[in-house]
């Protein structure tokens, strides 16, 4: 029998503001001590009171418009109570009912929709290291606000569940509501799938493979599961609804607790908080300030540029919008040098968080239109644009201190090639070319080369010799 | 209130504040006496006097502190022994405000441990005694700070007021207690009860000395999403007219004393011109039964924090993560804190949450409509504290049902988030004091506390 997957999935997204979602700590504690970055607020000392931060709401705003969702006029926050060293306060402030985000989707590269169901704003909680016989409790990171996006379960691969989070994950980025790190957990994903015979109305039991923080292991995952149920399905036995966690070293996923035991979390309003009203105006100056999205980028870039060169580049939202800056008929090379060069160099990390200006990259690729520069050379000179010793030189500056500029004056060019001519130890090489020997043009052309200290270009020497030597 | 100047001095005035209260140590007001602190900080203040300096409106003044309220001074504990040990190193903003003033804290003063009670039996420290009649409760949960007041041991005391903690107790030892309009002061730093009910404010031995409070610890902290801006010190008074009372209230289960007091000040207003009129509440009725559901639901979400993790209190016995929390809270709450936090996660749980939390909170917006209805047909309204003056200790301490009894006219303010302000207007044969409870409109603190002086 064929079975269908069906996979829905939730995700943490880290959001990158200056300040903790309910206190004025700062939120980024990357390399800080632990317990370095928390206030009497997110330690929960008695009497402490909430202080909702205005700039997640407005990057709550963005990253909701980035995945086409309705801002919700009134929200609420909600407690959500639960026991455990790594919640301060005894429980997590979070949308339950009236959430900030509605409804919307993502379009995938391959056009399929993934519908949102809602997304809402809460804080993160605190970092438990486990050791022997005792745990350590890092609260740096309580309270980061997180948005937590529940998706429809529109999805059917694996492929698509990668490439789901992997959209979510540049939209964030593109939106600028997270530094994106997943080897940090920036962004987690819940990923929920079942398997129900093809054809059939009601879906499967599914279970909840939790915090996958790559979108491979997020294929992974859902892969191993739709093998693994489908065999259990087939066996003629029944799935258990679970939660289980993955284990990316050995590629399965494993039951995390032995009983799936109803939470009851006990959601109450969070009467510390008053309502979010947000007026139409609010929203719509929050919106304005979406750079462009990837679909905006496929749309505009789709026929100058190849889709796989695109989905490359769509990793890097810097990368993209230095593309939209630079004159529309170098984008197509630039992407390439983007895509080929750049990325491929050890240092494109660094480099990437300093580009050069859309002036020096249309000025560089002017040089190369020009013949001013050999491919190689341009190459070279881009490269060089990146490095912090010359970067602010400029393209042309730069490509003339390394010697790299054609000699394309076709005047010049002659004078150079008459006095190679009259070298005696051309002479022969002269006589074999009128003699029928072709080859020969090559040591020519070297000669040439040498006397022009290689700034000649080759072609033009080659076309100049031929018609001289006739 | 006598103030600091340059014939009383700071330092006398805190002195003779000490030397009262070890004087009245036997009636177990403080759970902390802030000796070495408040002399230095007279000091302080009569040097900046001797040296002609500005010195702040409240210099010199002796005050009572809840033991709820948050200050490096002292540990707080809420008369609470999960909180034992626990100094802590923020302010709250009320504290702040008094102290820039120059109030200086002589000590915190005993509550039902955080706050749940009518009498200040819960407390971890053991009962306060009436301040009038040492067999009997001073009322709670602010006992304490009733107590000190009306000893005389200090000029004012802070209290908190979630269902009637400041002005049953002001009632029950004859002094002035005002919970203001909900979000007037600055929650921030005061140990939470139930957040969407609590309310800072005052006793005071006089409407004046009230109005002087309320004008430094009222407006807007950015600390308190939830505090209002400041109305209070921009009021405009109108003159009141018509006083309603209400009709329900007046039965068997309010003691005879009360009912009588309450006429004869009715019939003292209508001399004085002012028109009585007889309110119609229905559903003033369900307001207790809403507020212990509303109540204990924020309560036990506020007490949640309590986990013997990070400060406070921690059970010896505790061997693993379970037990820490098991016993932690087992052992640090008093049998009333727990049975409020079971009630809370029952009326939470996801089974009942609609029939109870929910409707409860339905029912809370009925009773705000009705109080704005009745507002206008009347400017203020007039009725008992509770419906008995102070009771016996030990009486009804066992028995939770006739103890939330004592919340029966107070919480629907709270629930209502209107002002109330408990006035001393009498006392019972036996000597005993009794209070009545002049209720406003949101924001018409001040006009309260002016009228208050009608009703003497």
């Amino acid at each position: 029998m064929k079975y269908i997957p069906t996979i829905g999935i939730e995700c943490h997204v880290q959001l990158s503001t200056k300040t903790k979602l309910f206190s004025e700590v700062d939120n980024d504690a990357r390399g800080k001590e632990p317990n370095s970055c928390v206030s009497p607020v997110d330690y929960a000392l008695p009497g402490m009171l909430p202080r909702l931060n205005g700039e997640a709401i407005k990057f709550a705003i963005r990253a909701g418009k980035a995945m086409n969702c309705k801002i919700n006029a009134h929200s609420r926050f909600d407690r959500k109570h639960y026991f455990y060293p790594d919640s301060p306060k005894g429980y997590q402030i979070t949308q339950f009912y009236q959430p900030i985000i509605g409804a919307g989707y993502v379009e995938l590269p391959s056009g399929t929709k993934v519908h949102i169901e809602h997304a809402h704003l809460e804080g993160d909680a605190g970092k438990l290291t486990h050791f022997d016989n005792y745990s350590l409790v890092d609260l740096n990171r309580v309270d980061t606000p997180l948005i937590e996006i529940v998706s429809m379960p529109d999805i059917h691969s694996a492929k698509d569940a990668h490439d789901y989070c992997k959209e979510l994950w540049r939209l964030m980025c593109f939106a600028g509501v997270t530094n994106g790190d997943l080897y940090n957990g920036n962004m987690r994903f819940d990923v929920n799938t079942s398997i129900a015979p093809e054809g059939s109305k009601k879906l499967g039991t599914r279970t909840e493979v939790k915090n996958l923080n790559s979108f491979r292991s997020v294929e992974r995952a859902v892969e191993y599961e739709i093998a693994r149920q489908t065999k259990i399905l087939e066996a003629g036995e029944k799935v258990v609804q679970q939660t289980l966690g993955w284990n990316d070293a050995t590629g399965k996923t494993t039951a995390q607790r032995s009983k799936e035991e109803a939470k009851d979390y006990r959601y109450m309003p969070e009467p510390d908080l008053p309502p979010i009203n947000l007026s139409e105006e609010f929203i719509e100056k929050e919106a304005a300030k979406l750079p462009p999205m990837p679909a905006d980028y496929r749309k505009k870039f789709g026929n100058v540029i190849s889709g796989d060169t695109l989905e490359v580049l769509l990793d890097y939202p810097a990368l993209m919008k230095k593309l939209d800056e630079v004159c529309s008929e170098y984008v197509k090379s630039m992407s390439n040098l983007f895509a080929s060069v750049l990325l491929a160099e050890e240092k494109s990390a660094e480099y990437l968080s300093d580009l050069p200006s859309a002036k020096d990259l249309n000025e560089l690729c002017e040089m190369n239109e020009k013949k001013e520069l050999s491919s190689t050379a341009t190459k070279e000179v881009f490269l060089r644009l990146f490095d912090p010793q010359m970067k602010n030189r400029g393209a042309k500056n730069i490509a003339k201190e390394l010697g790299l500029i054609q000699e394309n004056d076709l005047g010049a060019l002659e004078a150079i090639i008459d006095t190679v001519l009259q070298k005696p130890e051309t002479k022969k090489a002269q006589e074999d070319y009128k003699n029928g020997e072709e080859k020969v043009i090559g040591f020519l052309v070297g000669q040439v080369m040498k006397e022009s200290h290689g700034k000649a270009n080759p072609s033009a020497v080659q076309e100049i010799l031929r018609k001289k030597l006739k | 209130m006598k103030i600091a100047n340059k014939t009383i001095t700071a330092t006398k005035l805190v002195k003779e504040a000490l030397e009262k209260a070890k004087k009245y140590e036997k009636y177990n007001v403080f759970t902390f006496i802030n000796e070495k602190e408040a002399l230095k900080k007279a000091a302080e203040i009569d040097a900046k006097i001797a040296r002609g300096e500005k010195v702040g409106r409240l210099a010199g003044v002796p005050y009572a502190l809840k033991d709820n309220f948050l200050s490096p001074e002292g540990q707080t504990t809420a008369s609470a022994h999960i909180l034992q040990g626990f100094t802590s190193p923020v302010t709250a903003t009320s504290v702040e405000k008094l102290e820039k003033e120059g109030a200086i804290m002589i000590g915190r003063t005993n509550l039902d441990a955080f706050a749940h009670g009518s009498s200040t039996e819960n407390s971890y420290f053991g009962p306060t005694h009436n301040a009038v009649d040492f067999e009997r409760v001073p009322g709670g949960s602010s006992g304490g700070s009733a107590a000190a007041v009306a000893l005389d041991i200090v000029e004012f005391a802070t209290g908190t007021d979630t269902g009637g903690s400041i002005r049953q107790p002001a009632s029950f030892n004859g002094v002035y207690g005002l919970k203001p309009t909900y979000g007037c002061i600055s929650r921030y730093g005061v140990v939470a009860m139930a957040s969407s009910l609590d309310c800072i404010g005052f006793f005071t031995k006089t409407p004046e000395d009230m109005d002087l409070l309320m004008s430094i610890a009222s407006g807007q902290d950015p600390k308190d999403m939830t505090t209002l801006p400041d109305y209070y010190n921009n009021s405009k008074t109108s003159k009141a007219k018509r006083i309603g009372v209400i009709k329900d209230f007046d039965n068997e289960a309010v003691a005879p004393e009360i009912r009588k007091v309450l006429k004869e000040k009715c019939k003292e207003l209508e001399e004085k011109g002012y028109e009585i009129v007889e309110l119609e509440m229905p559903t003033l009725k369900y307001a207790l039964a809403v507020y212990y559901i509303i109540q204990p639901a924020e309560v036990t979400s506020n007490l949640s924090r309590y986990d013997g993790i990070r400060y406070g209190f921690r059970s010896e016995k505790a061997k693993n993560l379970d037990d820490i929390y098991d016993d932690t809270r087992n052992e640090g709450f008093m049998p009333e804190n727990k049975r409020r936090i079971m009630i809370g996660n029952f009326v939470l749980s996801s089974g009942f949450y609609d029939a109870y939390f929910l409707k409860a909170a339905k029912a809370r917006t009925l009773i705000v409509k009705e109080y704005e209805e009745a507002f206008k047909k009347c400017d203020f309204i007039l009725t008992p504290v509770s419906p008995n003056y102070a009771f016996k200790l030990g009486e009804k301490v066992n028995d939770p049902v006739a103890m939330y009894l004592e919340d029966l006219m107070s919480v629907s303010l709270n629930l209502a988030g209107v002002p109330g302000l408990a006035i001393p207007v009498g006392k019972t044969k036996d000597g005993l004091p009794l209070g009545l409870q002049l209720v406003g409109p949101r924001r018409s603190d001040k006009a309260l506390i002016e009228f208050a002086k009608e009703l003497n």
